[in-house]
């Protein structure tokens, strides 16, 4: 999604009222139900949340200065900054490392690099298709990339082949190195 | 649970986890080994010769199929190093051209180009030369469809020690900054007509 994306693809930049602030962390915990005990210290009360609206109607939401989550439909995704300060609140699979070097280039998941030994994948029942989540790397501890799951994790362990997880956002991409200022 | 502080490289912003595939492992290193000494020998080990063996034990996708990534992670490697050498020595062969140019008898303005190849933001400086100098300032594009900085205002000294200045924070030093001068109307006053001839 990120692929292209620079300064010259934002549209505008509003402060966020508080009221829609508060609505918006309440989204945050119903989509991810951890997150409810820190949500108060990554968006503190006080904070100023910025909208910047780009084109092609993705909307990233800034806590001061830095951008944590963004919005393409309806659903809220988590940047990477966001995922790495508090990782266990999000669904994680993993990949073997022979993979790292195309997620990082922005490649989706193939279904191969996230069944063989190297690679994790939840416990049945796992995850729906469609379900957002982190990717992680073998004897990494961080996430390097945000995905949505094409399949299910289910059939992503029968089926084994081709693409399995559609790659948001990965460490590199211009999300990643998009400064706010 | 509760939140992490992460660390992110210096040089290229990734986890240090990641920074071997980016190419810029050796700076990586250094940058880590200076800054967060803890973090660099929990990722890289503290003796080169354990840390390899290690990985490949650690690692399952294979000893062949790691020595091929391996592989790749190097050519990755010597190809940025090349491109950063080309890109630095593109830099330091540039120079910034600062031209005067003479408007109404005693008014005159400033233009400055040559400076995206050093990656300044041009709006943005035009916009601390506006509030520095007090007067009016913009980026437009010259004869030549590049972008330069345009100030009104006989202010080129200035603007040379502030670039100066900017250069040498991102440290270039050695780079020139040239200033010439051009007169729209006649009044020769030994300045050089051929790169006048040519600006305009």
């Amino acid at each position: 999604m990120f692929r292209k994306f620079s300064k010259e693809d934002v549209h505008s930049r509003s402060n966020v009222k508080s009221s829609v602030q508060r609505t918006l962390k309440t989204k945050l915990v119903k989509q991810f139900p951890k997150l409810e005990p820190v949500i108060d210290e990554l968006v503190p009360k006080k904070s100023q949340v910025e909208l910047i609206k780009c084109e092609d109607k993705i909307q990233l939401y800034c806590v001061d200065g830095e951008v944590l989550f963004f919005q393409n439909f309806d659903e809220l995704i988590p940047t990477l900054k966001f995922v790495h300060r508090i990782p266990e609140a999000f669904p994680t699979i993993q990949v073997d490392r022979g993979a790292i070097k195309f997620v990082l280039s922005g490649a989706n998941i193939m279904c191969p690099g996230l069944t063989s030994p190297g690679a994790q994948l939840p416990e049945a029942p796992g995850f729906e298709n469609d379900a957002l989540v982190i990717i992680k790397a073998e004897n990494k501890e961080s996430a390097l990339a945000v995905g949505r799951l094409l399949m299910s994790t289910e059939d992503i362990k029968s089926v084994n082949k081709g693409h399995g997880v559609e790659l948001i956002h990965h460490l590199g991409d211009c999300l990643w190195n998009f400064s706010v200022e | 649970m509760s939140l992490r502080d992460v660390v992110y490289c210096g040089v290229c912003s990734y986890p240090p986890e990641y920074c071997e595939f980016t190419g810029k492992l050796k700076r990586c290193k250094v940058w880590l080994a200076e800054n967060h000494r803890d973090i660099f020998e929990q990722v890289y080990g503290d003796v080169e010769t354990d840390e390899a063996a290690e990985k490949l034990a650690a690692s399952s996708i294979g000893g062949e199929r790691e020595e091929k990534l391996e592989k790749d992670l190097l050519r990755l490697q010597s190809k940025q190093e090349n491109r950063e050498q080309r890109e630095l020595a593109k830099k330091l062969s540039s120079k910034v051209i600062i031209r005067r140019e003479a408007r109404t008898k005693r008014k005159c303005m400033v233009a400055i180009s040559g400076l995206e190849v050093f990656e300044i933001d041009m709006k943005k400086l035009a916009k601390t030369f506006a509030s520095k100098f007090a007067t009016g300032c913009s980026v437009s594009k010259n004869v030549e469809k590049k972008e330069e900085i345009v100030i009104q205002g006989d202010v080129a000294d200035e603007a040379e020690a502030y670039i100066h200045k900017l250069l040498e924070e991102k440290g270039m030093k050695d780079v020139k900054v040239e200033q010439i001068e051009t007169k729209k109307k006649k009044k020769p006053t030994g300045v050089p007509g051929a790169p006048a001839a040519d600006e305009e």
